[in-house]
């Protein structure tokens, strides 16, 4: 094995009234690689994001990162840890501008005295023109959020976790609802940001998840139902019967 | 002088300012005699608890139905104070037990409770104005946010909390006054507040505290925090999956609006001379969420209005109809969550600024040239 484990999750288990959304789960990211999890819907994959960042607690079985256990920390120290967490729908602050909504995801001034004493100096400034630069949103940094396009929400979101320079950076289906244009360019984008971070991604476009998967952990009634290389997993025959094939 | 300008909101939000000041500060004094303007003063005071709710509602996205509480509060100090410095031992000589306040000789109490001892001391009692809001609602807010009890759940709850105060306040007559509250306040350091004179010294200082108060408020929503609040009544989750202890912003605010309604409380016990339950309940509670709501909840300048007209309207109303005047203000307050949810503030925005600015543009070509400015209205 060439890289570290950056993440290890074993024995993870939830359930909401009887229900196992996730079912004795073991998952092992490495450091530096883009991990890829599909699955048909209600499979569980949202959930393992919900967990690994402490939106969900566990029911049972441990999340390991960088050897420190997270199942029961406050969110904000999770993130504070360096766990990103992107949503499903652009979860971005509509009534601000996009340099707004980079400046608040700037990693400082977090505590209420320290937001109000909060300077946006020019290394601030600067931070936050080449975190737009890198999600084409340069020249944009003074609209509204509210008024970008679908498509330029999804980044804004991305580029609102790159600024915290996460260690694990969590995506879920992060380029639903983009054109073609853009998931080409997005692909480009996950591919830049995979260096020197875990990336987990959420996708059902299989053609996006070749162009960027490392490796494919597939999900199946929150249970593991196969994990390897994009190759492995698309001709695995569970695979096919109950999730590519239909 | 810039970066005052940036916290002002830029020429508009100065301009806000000052037209609100000039009315308080020249138009009121010069055009009201010293009965009615009184009675704006007393207004003025529930505009602190609008202003504070602009903060608590409109930005944090957080509706408390029971800023009354820290009315009441702000209120029930300042009017501790006042009665002890009425209740000396000489001018109550006729009582059972001489130098406590009237009410206590009248329930049978024949000391001075404990927690009423400190409000000898004007300092203690400037303090405990700012300092026992804060702590209250440091208290409130910490054992719910921190449990993340929001929306319409807080908001019963805070409106639980006014009602069981207002109850406490009553029951405990012997300690607090009861349900007439505490009245006969007569002077504040030797100084009589019940000449037209204190009254105008009163009310002057009551404008220029809502001024500052709004002030400081602005300069809050100018620095990071303020963006976080908006932030946080959008998207909460995006905040504390940034990073951020969402709980600690919420009982900052909270506390913050708390503190505003207490001085308000204050200000309106000098200025009316009695503090009562009657103004800290649910009611009253209420009430003040519909003149913020009318102001405008997102605009501080318009909470001052919204608790002026509606106030106004109040005093106007119920003198010829009593009866009617709840169903109106309850078709008020449905009149502006359904047709203009921006309230005043957001009227004047979309219907009046537009067209003044339009009136001043043409004005300004006229003088240069009467030809252009037929031809761009004709363009």
């Amino acid at each position: 094995m060439a890289n570290k484990i950056a993440l290890s999750i074993e024995g993870l288990t939830v359930s909401f009234d009887g229900f196992k959304a996730v079912d004795d789960l073991n998952l092992y990211v490495e450091e530096n690689e883009l991990r890829v999890i599909i699955g048909p819907n209600g499979a569980g994959k949202t959930t393992v994001l919900d967990l690994i960042c402490g939106k969900t607690k566990a029911t049972a079985g441990t999340i390991e990162f960088k050897g420190i256990e997270l199942t029961r920390l406050p969110e904000y120290k999770l993130v504070q840890l360096g766990v990103g967490r992107k949503f499903q729908t652009p979860s971005i602050y509509e009534n601000l501008t996009v340099l707004e909504n980079l400046e608040i995801s700037y990693p400082e001034g977090r505590s209420v005295f320290g937001s109000l004493m909060f300077k946006r100096t020019p290394e601030v400034e600067q931070k936050i023109i080449d975190t737009a630069r890198m999600i084409f949103l340069e020249e944009h940094l003074n609209t509204q959020s509210g008024l970008l396009s679908h498509g330029q929400k999804q980044w804004l979101e991305i580029g609102m976790l790159l600024i915290q320079d996460p260690a694990l950076l969590m995506l879920d289906e992060p380029v639903a609802g983009m054109s073609v244009v853009e998931r080409e360019k997005t692909a480009e984008l996950l591919n830049r940001i995979a260096q020197g971070r875990s990336l987990i991604v959420i996708e059902h476009d299989m053609e996006f998840v070749k162009r960027i998967a490392h490796k494919v952990t597939v999900l199946h009634q929150g249970k593991l139902l196969a994990e390897g290389s994009m190759e492995s997993v698309q001709s695995n025959p569970k695979v096919i019967e109950v999730y590519l094939g239909h | 002088m810039k970066a005052l300008g940036m916290i002002l909101g830029g020429k508009r939000g100065a301009m806000d300012l000052l037209v609100i000041a000039a009315l308080i500060f020249v138009v009121f004094p010069l055009g009201l005699d010293i009965f009615r303007l009184n009675l704006v003063g007393k207004y003025l005071t529930f505009a602190y608890c609008a202003v504070g709710l602009v903060m608590l509602w409109g930005y944090g996205g957080i509706l408390s139905l029971g800023q009354g509480v820290f009315f009441g509060i702000g209120g029930y100090c300042m009017a501790m104070f006042l009665k002890l410095e009425a209740s000396d031992p000489i001018s109550t000589a006729h009582q059972t037990t001489p130098g406590i306040p009237d009410f206590m000789d009248w329930n049978q109490v024949t000391q001075l409770p404990i927690f009423w001892e400190p409000f000898h001391s004007f300092i203690f009692t400037l303090l405990a104005i700012v300092a026992i809001p804060a702590l209250v609602a440091y208290i409130i807010g910490v054992s719910m946010f921190k449990r993340r009890v929001s929306g319409v759940y807080f908001s019963i709850i805070t409106q639980a909390i006014a009602a069981i105060v207002t109850i406490l306040v009553v029951g405990q007559q012997g300690f607090t006054g009861g349900i007439n509250g505490i009245t006969d306040l007569k002077t504040l350091h030797g100084w009589n507040i019940n000449t037209d004179f204190a009254k105008y010294v009163l009310y002057f200082v009551n404008g220029v505290l809502l001024l500052l108060s709004i002030v400081l408020s602005k300069l809050v929503l100018s620095t990071k925090l303020g963006r976080l609040l908006l932030a946080l009544r959008d998207k909460e989750d995006r905040v504390r999956f940034s990073g951020y202890d969402v709980a600690n912003f919420k009982v900052f605010v909270f506390c913050l609006a708390a503190v505003i309604s207490a001085i308000g409380g204050a200000m309106f016990t000098l200025q009316v001379g009695f503090m009562s339950p009657s103004i800290i309940g649910i009611v009253p509670s209420i009430e003040m969420v519909i003149f913020a709501a009318i102001g405008g909840r997102m605009s501080l300048v318009g909470a001052i209005y919204g608790a002026l007209l509606v106030n106004y309207g109040k005093t106007a109303f119920s003198e010829s109809f009593p009866t009617l005047w709840l169903f109106f203000m309850g078709l008020l307050f449905i009149g502006v969550v359904m047709v203009f949810p921006d309230g005043l503030s957001g009227l004047y925005k979309t219907h009046v600024e537009p067209r003044l600015r339009q009136i001043l543009r043409k004005q300004g070509k006229k003088t240069v040239s009467s030809k252009t400015s037929i031809e761009k209205a004709g363009a």
